[in-house]
């Protein structure tokens, strides 16, 4: 009796299925699916997830995973993620030990059908989920709110310009009072994320002044080297007349003086979460059917928009991967507004209205 | 020197202990096996010759240990080579010559001159400033201080080897960054003109404070090796040179230290190697360049080891096998250095086994 009803379950189950799978095109599935797993993933999905990847998302994911298992623990819900790099995180998605992974930039070209190939029968997304402000920091005695072109910054980072007091900043800060010194430029040591996005930022914005490229490496010669994000911010405050980038949250904690950028709008806008945020409402998406790879506008024309920006992704399955229940319950707390609100306190910028809908929806689409 | 003579009492009282032990344990251990049988003197039976005994089974066991050394040895080389050479085969530049480190571009670049050169100069630096004071401190405590105060100093010379790397990292960065460049400003003002100190800024973070920040560290391996050395000095040689007149520094400079040279030249080329090897405190307060300059005070210096902790995050295949190349050298650089102090250490040995 009892083999009999299982075996009508099953018989019913593979009817279903076989029926499912013969009606319509690929796309007719989806929905369906959709529909049962946004219900479930409105509230909590029980199990533990590991990702790893971007150390500059990692102070970000921290706040998220606290968040998520106030709200979530209780039901079983666990999320560890580890801040090694963007490349580490990359590497771990594709070896299979992280269920997501965290970068700075996202996939490229070589590294997207390696990525693919984890996502049975779907493909790796790129999903914008953290914006970090760059701050430019400086230390100059007496000089409050300094104000700087793209181009007057990619002259002082290759050293073209050496002194405070040189034509091209008192131009731009006709009132300051600025110091005949010499300018001590200052860049990361290690290799990082920051760095790529602060030369992108200059190579886009100051193309005639700025002929280094990017990388994560710094390629421009002198200047002093630092490593990492905490020894800027703490180099910067020790030592005078010097000037750095470093992410919003570093340059709040030590509370750094921070220079105002000139954008595409020829505005010189404040740092500051909000203006950042700015920079992303007109950015162009690159990637399609749930891919948000984003083509940021460092010469973006809104006013009041900081455009030293970076943006890291999360890199997840849209299908096939053996947590997906567990990793889109998590990416739905992350892109709703109280995840992305809860990044403001620990200095990163919320995403754009606009496009936190679009990552929303992706997320939602991930079965 | 007051305290050698107890140490030997103790010691030879515990040898004494150990013996009448160990003969004792052999003589009960005997007796109940032949039970019918009174055993054969004080001195207990022979162990029986088994296939399997501890004798064999310690045997063994020292050599598989000693084996394995040689074994672990060969299996760091084998592996370092392995990754490496994909690496090396795919650089553009001149692996012994090229002044940039970028394995991580479309045309990978790179070369160890500059990190090598790096290296090696910040561990000189640190042993200048160490090793004098090391022998200092080494002295004072085992010929100078009383006994109440080498003590607990000897344990505290002891705990600085203890405090991890990171945190004179820390330190080197946060606090003693400032007093050095105000040092290498003054340095820069009346000694410019020696090429040493020349240039013209940024000052600070240089070769000087990661050599001084190495110095620190490598300080309580070096105290600690020739204390123990000194102490060792025969009461006899110690005492012959007093009576024949010697005032204590006298005493020292003739019997202390020439007995003492291999050890101490063991203790620094530990202290050496150790430096070699340092890496998060020097990737804290070099100033990461990659070229060759004898200047000593302005921003820059690099290193092997701070090199790979700066960059092994976020390399690429190629990265981490130029990486793992760069550690090959430090790995040859180390050998190298082992190997000369082992000769140095042979050589005086057969010195002074000879005179005497």
């Amino acid at each position: 009796m009892k083999l009999q009803r299982s075996g009508l379950v099953a018989g019913i189950a593979l009817t279903a299925t076989i029926a499912l799978t013969a009606c319509g095109s690929d796309n007719e599935p989806t929905p369906a699916a959709n529909g049962g797993s946004s219900a479930a993933a409105g509230d909590c999905v029980s199990g533990s997830l590991t990702a790893q990847g971007s150390s500059a998302q990692k102070n970000a994911m921290d706040e998220w995973i606290k968040g998520y298992q106030a709200k979530c623990g209780s039901a079983g819900a666990k999320v560890d993620y580890q801040g090694t790099a963007s490349g580490a995180g990359i590497q771990a998605f594709i070896d299979g030990t992280a269920d997501f992974a965290g970068s700075d930039s996202a996939l490229k070209e070589e590294e997207q059908p390696k990525a693919d190939a984890k996502c049975v029968g779907g493909k790796a997304l790129n999903l914008p989920m953290v914006i970090g402000p760059i701050g430019v920091v400086y230390n100059v005695q007496g000089v409050d709110g300094l104000q700087l072109s793209p181009s007057t910054l990619a002259k002082i980072f290759s050293l073209k310009i050496t002194k405070w007091d040189d034509p091209a900043i008192k131009a731009e800060n006709p009132s300051a009072t600025l110091p005949s010194a010499n300018i001590e430029t200052v860049h990361r040591a290690d290799e990082s994320g920051t760095s790529d996005n602060f030369t992108k930022y200059l190579s886009k914005a100051a193309e005639a002044d700025w002929t280094y490229g990017n990388a994560k490496a710094w390629k421009a010669p002198g200047g002093t080297a630092v490593s990492k994000s905490d020894g800027i911010a703490t180099k910067v405050k020790n030592t005078a007349n010097t000037i750095s980038y470093v992410e919003m949250s570093f340059a709040e904690n030590l509370s750094l003086q921070t220079a105002k950028i000139k954008n595409g709008a020829g505005e010189y806008a404040e740092l500051n979460g909000t203006n950042a945020g700015k920079t992303f409402e007109n950015a162009t998406i690159k990637g399609k059917d749930g891919d948000l790879a984003l083509s940021i506008d460092y010469n973006t024309k809104t006013p009041g928009a900081y455009p030293i920006v970076l943006v890291t992704y999360e890199i997840a399955c849209s299908k096939g991967s053996a947590k997906a229940k567990e990793v889109q319950a998590f990416l739905k707390y992350t892109s709703s507004t109280d995840g992305q609100k809860a990044l403001e306190k620990v200095g990163y910028a919320p995403l754009p209205e606009t496009l936190r809908t679009q990552v929303e929806k992706s997320v939602a689409s991930i079965a | 020197m007051g305290d050698y003579p107890s140490r030997s009492v103790n010691a030879t009282a515990g040898d004494l202990a150990a013996t009448s032990s160990r003969g004792q344990g052999a003589g009960y251990g005997a007796s109940p096996s032949n039970h019918n049988e009174p055993p054969l003197g004080g001195g207990g039976a022979l162990p029986k010759k088994s296939r399997f005994s501890i004798e064999t089974g310690f045997r063994a066991l020292s050599t598989a240990s000693g084996a394995m050394v040689l074994v672990i040895i060969v299996a760091i080389a084998v592996f370092l080579i392995y990754k490496a050479l994909p690496a090396l085969q795919a650089n553009t530049g001149h692996f012994l010559t090229q002044f940039e480190w970028n394995p991580n571009d479309a045309t990978p670049s790179f070369g160890i001159a500059a990190i090598a050169f790096g290296t090696v100069l910040s561990s000189i630096i640190a042993l200048l400033v160490a090793v004098p004071v090391a022998l200092s401190i080494a002295l004072f405590l085992s010929h100078y201080a009383p006994k109440r105060l080498a003590t607990p100093l000897g344990f505290v010379i002891d705990l600085l080897a203890a405090v991890p790397s990171v945190v004179f990292g820390l330190w080197g960065r946060d606090v003693l960054q400032s007093p050095v460049r105000d040092f290498s400003l003054w340095l820069n003002e009346y000694f410019g003109w020696i090429p040493l100190f020349g240039g013209n800024g940024p000052f600070g973070q240089s070769i000087l404070l990661g050599g001084l920040v190495l110095a620190i560290m490598v300080l309580p391996i070096i105290t600690s090796l020739s204390r123990e050395v000194f102490q060792q000095t025969p009461g006899m040689n110690e005492e012959a040179a007093l009576a024949l007149g010697a005032t204590r520094w006298e005493m020292i400079r003739t019997a202390v230290l020439p007995y003492g040279k291999p050890g101490v030249i063991a203790a620094v080329m530990l202290g050496l190697g150790r430096a070699l090897g340092e890496t998060i405190a020097l990737a804290m307060t070099l100033s990461i360049k990659f070229d060759i300059s004898f200047n000593l005070i302005e921003n820059g210096g690099n290193s092997v080891a701070a090199n790979i902790a700066n960059a092994f995050g976020e390399a690429n295949e190629t990265g981490r096998g130029a990486l793992i190349a760069s550690g090959l050298v430090l790995f040859t650089i180390t050998l190298v250095v082992n190997m000369t102090a082992r000769a140095i250490i042979y050589r005086r040995r057969e010195f002074r086994d000879n005179a005497a």
